[in-house]
Formats: structure tokens, C-alpha cells, sequence
């Protein structure tokens, strides 16, 4: 369950790495450091709110516009609430020839929503994704950093359940 | 068996560890190198390899590297490009995952030989479970004293930075892809000036693909004169492939440039073969933006002479008869594959990756895909075919970078050699709507 968050600001090992990361990139060039900020911020926050958003432009130093132009470029960042898990499911030409549209179909059948949606519960979002980089290991989806891969309607449900848990 | 140069040691337990990689003569050609050699003589040494740029246009390393502008006082930057995101194409990660050090061995030697004290690795943010392990490998080999400052006492300072992307193709394009690093939009940039003037920050920049600069240890360590050996002609050296699709072996393979097609398709050491009971179909051979391929043409060039694997061998005919080598993205389809579904799949890639920017390219991609929807869904009419012909070659050439070729290819080349599979949906849609429904006409099979 991600909350909409009430304080914005990294929690102290993340401040660290936030500060570590900025300090990558030659002086004056702090605003390279946004992808990666974000990346620590949806991995904090679980999704990215105009709030979020705002405090990564402010420690970066740049305008808030500056921010949402590139979060709404990049398909990895969500800009609404999500479950727990967000499964991204890969829906390109080779995962689909293994099989991956009929898994993809079970899959939605199986937590009762379609892409964009999240369950009742909270527990799962489903988002459809482009080329995982994975093909000779399709259907493949991605949770957080996780891989799977060889997916079947068993695999799922395996994996449903365990993630259920 | 043909030769390995990257993944000779794959099977190596440990080999992801600094430790293990050393034992097997890793980092020996960073000491050569930085101990024996000018970064020119690097530089020269590429150059005599020959070797085409991996990531997909093949342009030849040395000849990038030696393009580099050099003015005093303004650094210049090495950015390596492991944003792979082409369908179809999974070598880089592959190759990152199991054996990072061979990327940071590279990445030290190539930017010694361009004069870069701190480089890139922009990783596709989809991958960051491999950026945690590329960021491990880059903490031991500094530990060991292979990056840092006064690198082997050379006086060489190199630090490497691994940066994550957002999940957009368009910045394996490597001038979206260095404004993406700069904390953008994935826009590409209009050329010139070229990032080997004007690139990340507006210094002057190299960007190479993974597979390309993990090359370099190699290369040095052997000689340009031995890697130009490899291969035949132009094609030198080996090439990872990335084999997926109805093959019983799918997997990252690397083989020496001039394996003839056919072998490379059926032999054991390979893709082991269609999968049992099914016929060769289709093939796109390097990635899902070169032309498709019908079973006719994939094994034998029009003349009948057996097809290699070579940039030059597959490449022949043009686009009438031939296809390119590309990324190495091989994906194999048998007659249950549907072509004008995975056409219309592959269309809605590019229409969802486009940046937007040029307007042949943003509203064609979205234009096709439309088109292809109705045929592949039964309300297609026999003018759409056509219709796509014609956007095709309005995006094709009309835009700031390759992404708008890389969509047009696959649907002009889908209707040059399965037009009577568009043809059928269009005459027979009740049909071809079916569940599993496939064309089976006269085409023919291999």
C-alpha cells in the first residue's frame, strides 16, 4: 500500500545516497542527477506526487517544471498511486511468439483488472511495458527488480501466491 | 567451434567477481595499456581491428574514436551506451550481468585512449538489479587500484559513473541519450554538430555500445592485426547474437562474423534447430527494425549462394532481397507466427517509443499502428495496404534520427514479402479473426 506522502524527505541513508549521487557529476551539472533521484524517490515513496516531484527540483535546484517534463517523459515512473506490487508486463513481438498475449490474458483474468488498474486490495498494479531486453526468455514481466521469466499460467500462479502472501 | 573473445570465460563459476576474472587474465590489458602504450597506440591498434560498432549501425570504433575533437582545456567524456532496449535484443544484458568486469576493463582502456578522466555507463533503468552489480564490480576494481587516481602509477586518473535511464528507447539513440544523461527530455539533437564535438555538456564525446567496448581489452591484449583476422572482410571480429523466437535454443551466442546463416539456425552449437515439428517462416535477423526476412531468402541469397552472417552478407539484395545484421537481435518465427500481427506489434512499439519531435515520425507510428489494428482485427480494406506503403516511405529518411527508419522498415518490408498475408486478413476477415488463425496460402516454408 504506497500513501500519499504527508513529510517529503528522504529518509537519512537515502538523503546519503542522494547527496553521493549529485556529487557524481562535475560541478554545475547537478540536474544529471534526476533520473537518478527519482529512481530513490519512487523506490521511497512508491510513486512520484507533485510534492515528490517538488523536493527533488529544490535539492537539484532547478524548476518544478524541469522535474514533471522529465518524469512524464519516462514510462518507469508512476505518477498516481500503485499497490504493493506493480507487476510491468512486457507485451513486445518476441515475448509475444513465446506465448506471452495468452499468459498476459490469464494473468489480467486472474487479478480481475486491466492495464493501468490496481486491485481492491491494493496488493497488485498491472502496467503493460515495451521490450524488457529478455526475449530469449519470454513472456517476461518485471517486479520492481525482479525478473520473471518462462512465464505460464502455473508460473503465475506461483507467483501470484507467493507475492500474496 | 568458432572463436570467443567476450565469452570465453562465461562458464567460469565466479566470474563476476573481481577475484576470479583476474585469475582468468582480466585487467592484464588495462596494465598493458596504461604501462606499455600511448593512448594513441590504443586508438591505432582499434583501428586496425576494424571493428563495426556493435549497437546496431555498425559504424567502425577506431574510426568514431579518431573523429574525437581534442581542443585544450575542455574534457571530453566516454559514454558508453547500455540502454539496450531494441526487440528482440538482450546480449548487452547478458554480457553486464555475467561478466561486468570485461565492460569496466574496457571502459578504462577506451577512455585512457580518448583522454576522458570520467566516463558513463547509461543503463537502461529497467536494469537496475545490473547496475547494483556493475556498481560492485566498479568498487573492486578500484579497490584494486584499476580506477581512481594515478591508475598503476600512470599518472591516469578515471573515474566511472553508471547512470540509470527512465525506460525510453529513443535514448539508445546516443544523442537522446546524452541529453537524457544531462537530466532531460529524450529528444535526439539535430547533427552537426556531432557529439565528437559537441556532446555531453557541449564537450566533445565518444558514445559506444557495451558489446563494442568490452571489446578493447581484447584488442589490446592481441593486437588489431589479430582481431581484424577474425571474420571475413569488413565484418571482423565475432558478434554476440541474441536468439529468440521458435528456435529450441533461444540465448546469447557469440560467433565469428561469416557463420552461414543456415548453420547458425540449425546446428546444435547454435539455435539447435526450429522447434519440433514446425518450419522456418520468417526471420528478422537484427533486431525488430531491419526488414523482415521470408524463409526463401533468409538461408540463400537471391543468386542462391548460401547467406552469412556478416554485415555484408546479410545486407545483400538492399532492401529488396536482403535485411542487415543490425543489433544482432535474431528472432526466428515458424508458420504459427501471424506476420501481420507481429507487424502491427512491432508498429505499436515504435508508435509508443516516438519522442514526438518530428512530426512524420509522431503522427506515422500512431498512423500505422491504426491501420494495421483494423487489418489484423478484420476491417482493413485492400487501399490500407497501400495507405501504409506510402506513410512508410513519408516517415522513412524524414527525421531527426533513426527511430523513424526503424519503424518504417518492418511494415514496408512485411508488405514487400508477405503481401498475400495482408491480403487475407483484408478478404477474409471472419477467418483470420480467428483465435490462432494463420495464413497458410503458397508461401513457402523452409
Amino acid at each position: 500500500m504506497t500513501e500519499t506522502p504527508t513529510t517529503v524527505e528522504f529518509t537519512p541513508e537515502r538523503l546519503t545516497i542522494a547527496q553521493e549521487m549529485i556529487a557524481r557529476y562535475p560541478q554545475g551539472r547537478q540536474k544529471s542527477a534526476l533520473l537518478p533521484l527519482l529512481h530513490l524517490a519512487q523506490e521511497q515513496w512508491g510513486w512520484l506526487s507533485p510534492e515528490v516531484m517538488d523536493y527533488v527540483g529544490r535539492m537539484l535546484d532547478i524548476q518544478a517544471i524541469e522535474v514533471y517534463e522529465v518524469a512524464t517523459f519516462y514510462t518507469m515512473f508512476h505518477l498516481d498511486p500503485v499497490g504493493k506490487h506493480v507487476i510491468e508486463y512486457c507485451r513486445t513481438g518476441p515475448c509475444c511468439l513465446m506465448g506471452g498475449e495468452e499468459v498476459y490474458d490469464y494473468l489480467k483474468q486472474k487479478l480481475g483488472i486491466q492495464a493501468g488498474q490496481t486491485t481492491p486490495d491494493q496488493q497488485f498494479t498491472l502496467k503493460e511495458v515495451e521490450c524488457l531486453a529478455a526475449c530469449g526468455m519470454g513472456p517476461v514481466f518485471q517486479i520492481r527488480e525482479k525478473y520473471y521469466m518462462h512465464l505460464t499460467r502455473e508460473r503465475v500462479d506461483e507467483i501470484i501466491e507467493e507475492l500474496s502472501r | 567451434m568458432g572463436k570467443k573473445i567476450l565469452l570465453e570465460h562465461i562458464d567460469v563459476p565466479g566470474i563476476e567477481t573481481y577475484d576470479v576474472y583476474r585469475k582468468q587474465g582480466g585487467y592484464t590489458a588495462v596494465e598493458k595499456a596504461l604501462k606499455t602504450m600511448s593512448p594513441d597506440g590504443v586508438v591505432e591498434e582499434v583501428k586496425k581491428a576494424g571493428m563495426r560498432g556493435r549497437g546496431g549501425a555498425g559504424f567502425p570504433m577506431g574510426m568514431k574514436w579518431s573523429f574525437l575533437a581534442k581542443p585544450e582545456g575542455i574534457p571530453r567524456y566516454l559514454v558508453c551506451n547500455a540502454d539496450e532496449s531494441e526487440p528482440g535484443t538482450f546480449k548487452d544484458h547478458y554480457l553486464m550481468k555475467n561478466i561486468p568486469h570485461l565492460l569496466i576493463e574496457g571502459m578504462i582502456i577506451s577512455s585512457y585512449a580518448l583522454g576522458a578522466n570520467k566516463s558513463f555507463i547509461y543503463v537502461r533503468g529497467e536494469l537496475m538489479y545490473v547496475i547494483r552489480i556493475l556498481e560492485k564490480a566498479i568498487a573492486e576494481a578500484k579497490a584494486a587500484g584499476f580506477l581512481g587516481k594515478n591508475i598503476l602509477g600512470s599518472g591516469y586518473d578515471l573515474e566511472l559513473v553508471v547512470h540509470p535511464g527512465g525506460g525510453a528507447y529513443i535514448c539508445g539513440e546516443e544523442t537522446a541519450l546524452l541529453e537524457s544523461l544531462e537530466g532531460k527530455r529524450g529528444n535526439p539533437r539535430n547533427k552537426p554538430p556531432f557529439p565528437a564535438v559537441k556532446g555531453l555538456y557541449q564537450c566533445p564525446t565518444v558514445v559506444n555500445n557495451v558489446e563494442s567496448i568490452a571489446t578493447a581489452g581484447w584488442i589490446v591484449n592481441n593486437g588489431g592485426d589479430a582481431y581484424a583476422a577474425i571474420g571475413i572482410g569488413r565484418s571482423s571480429g565475432t558478434k554476440l547474437i541474441s536468439a529468440s523466437g521458435h528456435i529450441k535454443k533461444p540465448g546469447v551466442y557469440e560467433i565469428e562474423l561469416g557463420v552461414p546463416v543456415e548453420e547458425f539456425i540449425y546446428s546444435d552449437e547454435w539455435c539447435g534447430g526450429i522447434r519440433d515439428g514446425h518450419h522456418l517462416k520468417a526471420l528478422v535477423a537484427g533486431g525488430s527494425s531491419v526488414p523482415i526476412l521470408p524463409a526463401n531468402l533468409i538461408t540463400k541469397l537471391a543468386n542462391g549462394e548460401p547467406r552469412l552472417m556478416t554485415y555484408e552478407s546479410l545486407s545483400d539484395g538492399g532492401f529488396q532481397t536482403g535485411t542487415m545484421l543490425g543489433s544482432g537481435g535474431f528472432i526466428v518465427f515458424d508458420e504459427t507466427a501471424c506476420v501481420v500481427r507481429n507487424t502491427w506489434n512491432f508498429s505499436r512499439f515504435y508508435h509508443h517509443e516516438s519522442c514526438g519531435q518530428c512530426s512524420p515520425c509522431r503522427e506515422g507510428t500512431g498512423w500505422m499502428e491504426k491501420v494495421l489494428h483494423r487489418i489484423e482485427y478484420g476491417h482493413g480494406s485492400m487501399h490500407d495496404i497501400d495507405l501504409l506503403v506510402d506513410v512508410s516511405k513519408k516517415i522513412e529518411g524524414n527525421t531527426i534520427c533513426p527511430l523513424g527508419d526503424a519503424a518504417a522498415w518492418p511494415v514496408a518490408s512485411a508488405i514487400r514479402h508477405f503481401r498475400d498475408e495482408f491480403e487475407w486478413h483484408i478478404t477474409n476477415p471472419s477467418e483470420a479473426t480467428k483465435p490462432g488463425a494463420v495464413f497458410k496460402g503458397d508461401m513457402a516454408l523452409v
